[in-house]
């Protein structure tokens, strides 16, 4: 009597893995890739291979030696994003053992002392560049000029990002720096300054709505960020603090355009470890990051809020989790 | 185009080894293994001994309760034993083993290929030959069928839906016997709105067989009361609450019965049977059952008299395949694994046989949860697998049943779709079990502190 196979139902598979998501994040970010390299040159590709490297050794190592795991996990390629997505978040032109340094808390700390993928409660990218914004302050903050390729890596000519004279601007109701934002189709296209790979707002959205259509990610945490973040810059603009030469939806354009606001809305709220599990959890959470980062633009002390928007709403997860589906035969809530 | 509305997946459909393959007839074995123990309830009472000579079609063991079913012989000859029998799962059972001899037939059964359009039987006579006939739920879970014609007081059916879905992958059965015999399901069908007291009838087919689809509107379209409705390819569209809520909108309450919504689900071979049953005399005695996989040299649909060992099947269909890692019975998402064909017979629970590769037969690995939702946004009951799957592995049954884990209805969505290939229905079912025996114990402590 042949004995069969018999383990349980279901005997088919998707064929979907960690691996293949992964890729998906990581193709989805080649566009703005490539705009971070014509805009800022080598700074892009250094500090883009040293934050990877790190990343991957970063979880070999522990993994290896000191966890002495029998699996490795690098191969589910969710090191080399996070190396990515913590590069993005850069000045491209920063010191590459800042980087080095980024990448090893970034994995150490905000993945790896959690249990690896799956169990850490905050974006770990966000771990690290937040760490080296508080370890680093003045690297962290010296963006260089968006000169082209030929934007020098070693020498960069710096100068502050549209953010930054926005805050001013908004606070102060001085339009005097007006002159010193980009065009709204340049912020649009990536032709300005800030970090490595924030700075195209159009090549960030094709690898949004390319990870939407490829069911990667939903549409509920990017709608949501951006759309709290247009009404309530809206509201600023309606409520009339805005200077002369600056209308409200010139200003929305701003808000959404420049800063961190469609890299941490398509890719960093939507990292599936740290996110909530359910629908309305995500609209909340979006919503959340999107009050949040305006609070901290408009009456905060940073220029950009969006880091620690995310970090802060990872930790309301668990709660967001209870915002449960809808059940089959349920009347709607 | 409708469709249920909340989760589902789309597996490849897998219908092409066996679509289309006319209904072929086994032959008859010589040794027919009938067991007690073909339907949901309790087990059938044998009315036969050793020795006794039986023809087919006569009862071999009568419904052992309410929600029971008869058993009438499929073969004709001698009983040689009725004694204990392991099925292909290993679970224990009894069942009826009959030496064959011939193939004489109850004088009052009508074997004659002629249709018979009209039925003039009253709603409890109807009733009473189909529980006679033995007739159960075909489409795999073998509910007695005349318990779901006799609602419970004060419940009205408004609408009997029929289930032409065939959702599960790789199985065509149904889709056959549409294509050959839908001339007799729709009678069968106007035979149950009779039964039932309705004058609304929904034939739901999954769009990937649109010959059926127009072959059985086309029968339909004189019938007052019958329409065929196109439904989207998605699984698990043929599960009943999923196809009330596609057919009708309306979506059975948690715990309730689709009674509840005026809605009555039937299998088209349910209902092929059920013709058969009340026109002809003829009760449950064969089904059509698929015999398919990527390496089966001759998959098709075959026409099996119930105690005919699969073996004899899959000798029809060329014999087991040489890569085959599993063998299971039923299609791909609910199918259970056999752990070996020798000593289990073609029976009314048993919808197909699929063989799948040594390679199609492993599991991935399984991964930490990377929490990714893709569970939350599959599951057609709107629950969250990954949640109940760690709440029944810490064995935390309250929780499990605050979360709804009784709603649970095992279709493999969450598993089908999880990147990370965690187990997530084998930490699911041992919870439904353990909280489904707790709620049964608040019951009866409740119905005896009442007394």
């Amino acid at each position: 009597m042949k004995s069969f196979i018999t383990t349980p139902a279901p005997h088919a598979h998707s064929g979907d893995s960690v691996r293949r998501n992964m890729l998906l994040v990581i193709l989805a970010l080649l566009p703005a890739y490539a705009v971070s390299v014509w805009q800022f040159g080598m700074g892009a590709l250094i500090t883009a291979a040293i934050s990877v490297l790190a990343c991957v050794c970063t979880e070999w190592l522990i993994s290896r030696f000191l966890l002495k795991e029998q699996r490795q996990t690098i191969g589910d390629l969710s090191a080399v994003l996070t190396g990515l997505l913590l590069a993005f978040n850069l000045p491209s032109s920063i010191d590459w053992w800042i980087v080095l340094i980024g990448a090893v808390v970034a994995i150490g700390v905000g993945k790896m002392t959690f249990g690896g993928l799956g169990q850490n409660p905050f974006n770990p990218a966000l771990v690290g560049r937040v760490f080296l914004l508080i370890s680093f302050p003045a690297q962290m903050t010296t963006w260089p000029v968006a000169k082209g390729f030929a934007t020098n890596y070693l020498d960069a000519e710096t100068g502050a990002t549209p953010l930054y004279y926005l805050k001013h601007i908004v606070k102060t109701g001085d339009g005097s720096t007006l002159g010193e934002l980009p065009k709204l189709w340049d912020a649009f296209i990536g032709v300005m300054g800030g970090s490595l790979g924030e700075v195209s707002a159009i090549a960030l959205i094709i690898g949004g709505i390319f990870l939407i259509c490829c069911r990667v990610i939903t549409w509920h945490i990017p709608v949501s960020i951006i759309a709290t973040v247009a009404l309530f810059a809206a509201c600023t603009g309606w409520c009339g603090v805005l200077p002369a030469g600056l209308t409200t939806c010139d200003y929305v354009g701003y808000e959404l355009l420049t800063g961190g606001l469609m890299l941490g809305a398509f890719f960093m709220a939507t990292d599936y470890v740290t996110s909530p599990m359910t629908a309305w959890g995500k609209i909340i959470f979006g919503i959340g990051i999107g009050l949040i980062v305006m609070v901290i633009r408009t009456w905060g002390n940073y220029p950009e809020g969006m880091s620690f928007a995310i970090l802060i709403m990872n930790a309301c997860v668990p709660l967001l989790n209870k915002f449960r589906p809808t059940r089959f035969g349920e009347k709607k809530k | 185009m409708k469709t249920f509305r909340i989760g589902g997946v789309h597996p490849q459909d897998n219908k092409q080894f066996s679509a289309h393959q006319p209904i072929t007839e086994c032959p008859l074995p010589k040794q027919a293994i009938i067991p007690l123990v073909q339907h949901i309830g309790a087990p059938a009472q044998a009315v036969v001994a050793a020795g006794d000579k039986v023809k087919v079609g006569e009862l071999l063991a009568k419904a052992g309760g309410f929600v029971s079913a008869n058993i009438c012989s499929p073969v004709s000859g001698t009983v040689a034993k009725i004694g204990d029998w392991q099925d292909a799962w290993g679970a224990p059972g009894q069942a009826i083993f009959i030496d064959v001899e011939g193939d004489t037939w109850m004088p009052e059964i009508d074997r004659t290929p002629d249709i018979k359009q009209q039925c003039t039987l009253e709603p409890k006579a109807i009733i009473d030959k189909i529980a006679a006939a033995g007739i159960v739920g075909l489409g795999g879970a073998c509910f007695p069928t005349h318990v779901k014609l006799l609602p419970p007081p004060g419940k009205k059916a408004e609408v009997l839906i029929v289930n032409g879905v065939e959702c599960e992958p790789y199985l065509t059965c149904d889709h056959q016997l549409m294509l050959e015999h839908g001339e007799e399901i729709i009678i069968g069908i106007q035979i149950l709105m009779k039964a039932l007291g309705v004058n609304r009838a929904i034939i739901g087919i999954e769009n990937n067989k649109k010959d059926a689809i127009e072959h059985m509107t086309k029968l339909a379209q004189s019938k007052l009361g019958i329409e065929v409705l196109p439904l989207k390819l998605k699984y698990p569209q043929g599960g009943e609450k999923q196809l009330i809520d596609a057919c009708i909108g309306r979506q059975v309450p948690s715990g309730a019965l689709p009674i509840e919504v005026g809605a009555v689900v039937d299998n088209v071979a349910t209902i092929f049977a059920i013709y058969e049953a009340v026109q002809k005399n003829k009760p449950l005695v064969s089904r059509v059952m698929t015999v398919t996989g990527k390496n089966v040299a001759k998959p098709g649909n075959y026409s099996v008299r119930f105690g005919t060992p699969i073996e004899e099947v899959i000798a029809m269909a060329g014999g087991v395949p040489a890569d085959t890692g599993k063998v299971i019975g039923g299609g791909p998402m609910m199918g259970r694994a056999m752990d070996h064909i020798e000593n289990m017979p073609a029976n009314k629970r048993l919808s197909g046989l699929l063989f799948l590769s040594e390679a199609e037969s492993i599991r991935p690995e399984e991964d930490n949860c990377i929490r990714c939702g893709k569970c939350v946004q599959a599951c057609p009951m709107g629950l969250e697998p990954y949640l109940l799957q760690r709440l029944g592995q810490l064995e935390m049954w309250e929780d499990c049943e605050k979360h709804d884990v009784m709603d649970c209805i095992d279709c493999g969505c969450c598993v089908y779709t999880c990147p990370a290939h965690r187990r997530l229905l084998d930490g699911i079912r041992p919870a439904k079990a353990k909280v489904g025996a707790i709620l049964r114990e608040r019951a009866a402590a409740k119905a005896a502190e009442k007394k």
